[in-house]
C-alpha cells in the first residue's frame, strides 16, 4: 500500500470531472421535484442522453454538437413521462421507473454500434494566468467548459428560485397544485416545462460522462450516478445550494476509491467500488431520521383540474 | 337606487348527473354587501367560480358596468376587478406571506414595497399581519387576513367571501365585519356567501337564496327573520334543538394536570389542564384558534400519550394507551381536520368506517373485517344523518365537505360512545344539517354519553353545552355554567390574562 501515490492535487481535479455528471441531473431532477413531479427515470434519461450524444458527437466531430442532441434526447424522453403522468395521470412512481428500464433498453439497442470507438472530447479551458497558478490552477482552473456551466447552471437555478416570479410560481405549483390552480396558474403546463428542463440536464448529465469523463460508450455506463443524483436531491432537502455539495461529496468518494483500489488499499476491491452507494445510503438515512426537511408538499401528487 | 356593478342573467351550468346552477339571476349594486344564502350542494360554489372565471356557464350572461362579461380565466376576472377570498384557504404553507401575496397578483411590486403596502394596507383595515411570516405558522384567522390583503392590494370592484366567519371568533368577526363595512363606504361591492343567517342579518343589504342550484328569493336580511330565510333555503321546517333537563351521573372523565409540549416546536404546548366531565353533560370548549384545541383532542383521543395519572376514563388511568385501546371502552373522538386526519381520503365510506368502528361496532373478528357488516354500518350512518353520496362505495375525497363531516360525525355517534371528544362539529355544514347533528350531540349526551364539544362558534357552544371553558394559549379556563354567561365574560375567558387582539397580532 502506497498512500503517497495519491496525489491531492490530481485528486480535486478528478473530484470536479467527476461530480459534473451528477451535478447536472440533480440540479434538474431538483428543479422538477420543486414543480411537485417525482421523475424516478434520471438514470434513463442520462444514459439515453449518453448514447445519443456520443453517437451525434461522434458522426459530426463535434463534442458539442453531442451535448446538444444529449439534451434534446433527455428531454424528448422525459416528454413522454410528461404526458404520460400529466396528462394521463399515471403513477408517477410506475411511470418513472419504466423510464428507467426503457431509456436502459433503448441505449443499449442506439449504442451497439458505437461499442469500442473513442469519441472527440470537451478541450480544456485555458483561463490565463488562473490556470498557471500552481497547484490551485490544475486543481480548479484546467477544466472544460461544462464544468464551469454545471455550476453556473446551479446557482442560476437558485436565483430563478428565489428571486423571479416564475420560481415562485413553480414552487408554489409543487407546495399545493390546488391552491396554484384555483388562483389561475397553469399546474400541467408549469410541470410540463419543469419535466423537460429536468430531462434535458439529466441528458447533458449523461454526455458528460460519454465524451469526457470516459470517454466512450459501454453499455449500462452510467452504472447508478442518476439514482445517486436523485438521493443528492434529498441530500440536498431541495436546495440548490446543497445540491453541489452533495454531487461534489458522492464525486469526491467515487474518485477516492479509484485512488484507493490503484494506491493498493488492504480493503477487498468490490467493497470499495460499493463504496458511493454504501454512503448514499448511510447519509439518507441520516437525513431522513432528522425528518423530512423541504420537501415540496404537492411531490408526487398527480393533478386534475376537477371541480 | 344603486348603480349596478354585476348583473347576472339566467346563469345555466350542468355538469354529468346534476345542475349545480338553473336559470341564476340577480344584480350586485356598487357599495352593496350581497348575501348569497344556500345548503351544501345548492350551487353557490359553482355560481361564484363563474364569477371569478374558474368555470364557464353553459348559458346565460353576465353583464359588468353595462358591458358583457365573460371571464375566460381568473387572470381576466382579476383584471376587472373580481377578488376572492376562498373558503378552503388558497394559500402555500412553506411560502411567506408576502410570496403568498404577490401569487394572487397581477403584476406584484418589488418585494420591499410590497411588504411595506402589505403593512400599510393590513394597519388601515384594522388586519394586523407581518409579511415575512411563513404561512404554516398562522392561525386560521391570520391565514384568512392574508388571503384578504392580497385581495384588496388589487382594489377590487367586487370581494366575493366564501365562508369567511367560520373560523373567527367573535371579536375577529367584529374586526372583519368593520373591515368590510369601511370597504362598502369606499364603494367596494361585496358577495358574502355564509350559513350564518344572524351574520347576514347583521351586515348584507340584500340576499339572494339558492336551492337546488335554483334562484329561490330575495329578500332583505335586515327585514326578515334568520328561521323565514333558513326555511327558504331548506325549503322546509327544521327542528332547533330541544331544550332538555340535564341529569349528570357518575364522572366519566377526569382530567388532572394535563401538560403536553408543542408538537415538532409548531404547535401550541398544553399548559396544566384539569377538569372533569360526568355522564350526560356537555362540556363546550371555545378559544382562538391555535391555542391548543387540536392538541387536547389528540391527547384525549390517544394519538399523544400524557404522563401517567393525568387522564382518566370511567375511573381508569388511560393516559398510555393509544387511540385503539381507549375507542373500545367507549371513549370516541372526532378531529377537526376532514380529509387526512379525520377520514383517509381515497379510502371509500365504508372503509373509513372500519377504521374508528372496527372494533366496537363488531365489524372486525379474529383479525378479518367482515364487509357485510361494515357495508351496512356506513349505510346507517349515510342513512340516519343524510350524508348526500351515491352510496358507501364513493371515496371519502369526492364528498363535498359538508357531506363527509356529516359522515364522520355520524360514524362516531352511531357507535354509541360513553364520552365523545369533538372538534368543530359543523363547521362547513349548512343549518339544516348543523341542527340535525347539534340535535344527535344533544340526544347522545340525553342518553348518558359525556360530551366535549370543540368549536369556534360560540352560538353553537352556548345552544348545547351545559358548561363553558376556554383554551388560550394551552391553558384552560375555569369552566363555568353557560347559563348566565355573556359574550363580554366569554371573551375574556378566551383571551385569558392578555388582550386578545394584542397576543393575536405579534409575530
Amino acid at each position: 500500500m502506497d498512500l503517497s501515490s495519491i496525489s491531492p492535487i490530481l485528486l480535486v481535479a478528478s473530484i470536479m470531472v467527476s461530480a459534473t455528471p451528477i451535478m447536472l441531473a440533480a440540479i434538474g431532477e431538483l428543479v422538477v421535484e420543486k414543480s411537485g413531479t417525482l421523475n424516478l427515470g434520471v438514470e434513463g434519461m442520462m444514459i439515453t442522453g449518453a448514447v445519443v450524444g456520443f453517437a451525434a458527437a461522434v458522426n459530426t466531430t463535434s463534442p458539442l454538437v453531442g451535448f446538444a442532441a444529449a439534451a434534446g434526447a433527455g428531454a424528448l424522453l422525459s416528454l413522454v413521462f410528461a404526458i404520460l403522468t400529466q396528462y394521463l395521470l399515471s403513477n408517477q412512481v410506475a411511470t418513472g421507473l419504466g423510464l428507467t428500464l426503457a431509456g436502459l433498453g433503448l441505449s443499449a439497442l442506439l449504442g451497439k454500434p458505437y461499442e469500442g470507438i473513442k469519441s472527440p472530447t470537451l478541450p480544456k479551458l485555458d483561463l490565463g494566468p488562473l490556470s498557471d497558478i500552481p497547484g490551485l490552477g490544475t486543481m480548479f482552473f484546467k477544466h472544460d467548459i461544462m464544468v464551469y456551466l454545471s455550476i453556473l447552471l446551479v446557482i442560476a437555478v437558485w436565483a430563478f428560485l428565489k428571486y423571479t416570479r416564475a420560481g415562485l410560481i413553480l414552487r408554489a405549483v409543487g407546495e399545493s397544485h390546488d391552491s396554484a390552480h384555483a388562483l389561475g396558474y397553469k399546474v400541467v403546463r408549469v410541470r410540463m416545462l419543469a419535466i423537460l428542463f429536468g430531462g434535458a440536464c439529466a441528458g447533458l448529465g449523461g454526455a458528460y460522462l460519454s465524451l469526457v469523463r470516459v470517454p466512450q460508450w459501454t453499455e449500462g455506463m452510467t452504472a447508478g450516478a442518476g439514482w445517486i443524483a436523485l438521493a443528492i436531491v434529498v441530500f440536498a432537502s431541495w436546495r440548490p445550494w446543497r445540491i453541489m455539495v452533495g454531487a461534489y461529496l458522492f464525486g469526491g468518494i467515487t474518485v477516492l476509491q479509484l485512488n484507493l483500489q490503484a494506491a493498493g488499499v488492504k480493503v477487498p476491491v468490490a467493497l470499495l467500488s460499493a463504496s458511493p452507494y454504501l454512503v448514499t445510503i448511510l447519509v439518507l438515512v441520516i437525513i431522513s431520521a432528522r425528518g423530512a426537511h423541504g420537501a415540496p408538499a404537492s411531490l408526487g401528487r398527480s393533478f386534475h383540474a376537477s371541480n | 337606487m344603486q348603480d349596478t356593478l354585476l348583473s347576472i342573467n339566467g346563469l345555466t351550468k350542468a355538469y354529468p348527473g346534476v345542475i349545480a346552477n338553473d336559470n341564476v339571476s340577480f344584480d350586485i349594486g356598487k357599495g352593496e354587501i350581497h348575501a348569497l344564502l344556500g345548503e351544501n350542494g345548492a350551487g353557490k360554489s359553482t355560481l361564484v367560480k363563474m364569477i371569478y372565471g374558474l368555470v364557464s356557464p353553459d348559458k346565460g350572461a353576465m353583464t359588468w358596468n353595462g358591458a358583457a362579461f365573460a371571464p375566460p380565466k381568473p387572470s381576466a376576472a382579476r383584471q376587472a376587478g373580481v377578488a376572492m377570498v376562498f373558503q378552503h384557504f388558497s394559500l402555500f404553507d412553506a411560502l411567506s406571506v408576502a410570496e403568498n401575496v404577490a401569487l394572487g397578483m397581477e403584476n406584484p411590486p418589488k418585494p420591499r414595497d410590497l411588504a411595506a403596502r402589505i403593512r400599510q394596507v393590513s394597519e388601515q383595515y384594522g388586519l394586523p399581519l407581518d409579511p415575512s411570516r411563513d404561512v404554516a405558522s398562522l392561525s386560521a384567522g391570520e391565514r384568512q387576513r392574508v388571503e384578504i390583503i392580497r385581495c384588496l392590494l388589487q382594489d377590487p370592484r367586487l370581494l366575493i367571501m366564501d365562508e369567511p366567519t367560520s373560523v373567527l371568533t367573535p371579536q375577529e368577526v367584529d374586526i372583519l365585519f368593520e373591515t368590510l363595512r369601511k370597504l362598502k363606504s369606499e364603494g367596494t361591492s361585496i358577495l358574502y356567501i355564509s350559513h350564518k343567517l344572524e351574520e347576514i342579518r347583521a351586515l348584507c343589504d340584500h340576499a339572494t337564496i339558492l336551492r337546488h342550484g335554483k334562484n329561490v328569493g330575495t329578500c332583505t336580511p335586515a327585514e326578515t327573520s334568520a328561521r323565514q330565510m333558513a326555511e327558504m333555503m331548506v325549503g322546509s321546517s327544521f327542528a332547533t334543538p330541544e331544550a332538555r333537563d340535564v341529569q349528570l351521573g357518575d364522572t366519566v372523565l377526569k382530567v388532572t394536570n394535563l401538560s403536553l409540549p408543542a408538537l415538532d416546536g409548531i404547535g401550541t404546548p398544553l399548559r396544566d389542564i384539569s377538569f372533569e366531565l360526568r355522564q350526560g353533560e356537555v362540556l363546550g370548549i371555545g378559544g382562538v384558534a391555535g391555542n391548543g384545541q387540536d392538541e387536547l383532542l389528540m391527547a384525549l383521543s390517544g394519538e399523544r400519550l400524557s404522563q401517567p395519572g393525568s387522564v382518566a376514563f370511567q375511573g381508569r388511568d388511560v393516559s398510555q394507551d393509544g387511540p385503539g385501546a381507549r375507542r373500545l371502552p367507549g371513549l370516541l373522538s372526532a378531529p377537526e381536520e376532514r380529509l387526512g386526519h379525520a377520514a383517509a381520503p381515497d379510502m371509500s365510506l365504508t372503509e373509513n368506517g372500519v377504521l374508528t368502528a372496527g372494533h366496537r361496532a363488531g365489524l372486525v373478528s379474529n383479525g378479518f373485517i367482515d364487509w357485510g357488516k361494515a357495508r351496512s354500518f356506513a349505510e346507517d350512518v349515510i342513512a340516519k344523518f343524510d350524508v348526500r353520496t351515491p352510496g358507501p362505495q364513493v371515496a371519502a375525497r369526492a364528498l363535498s365537505g359538508g357531506n363527509l363531516q356529516k359522515y364522520v360525525v355520524g360514524r362516531e355517534i352511531v357507535q354509541k360512545p360513553d364520552l365523545l371528544v369533538i372538534n368543530q362539529p359543523t363547521w362547513g355544514v349548512d343549518a339544516a344539517a348543523a341542527a340535525a347533528i347539534r340535535q344527535a350531540l344533544l340526544d347522545l349526551a340525553h342518553g348518558g354519553a359525556a360530551i366535549l364539544v370543540i368549536s369556534q362558534d360560540l352560538d353553537e357552544l352556548m345552544e348545547i353545552s351545559d358548561r363553558f371553558a376556554a383554551l388560550n394559549e394551552g391553558r384552560l379556563s375555569e369552566p363555568r355554567a353557560v347559563q348566565g354567561l355573556d359574550m363580554e365574560q366569554i371573551g375574556l375567558m378566551m383571551g385569558g390574562a392578555h388582550d386578545m387582539e394584542v397576543a393575536h397580532a405579534a409575530p
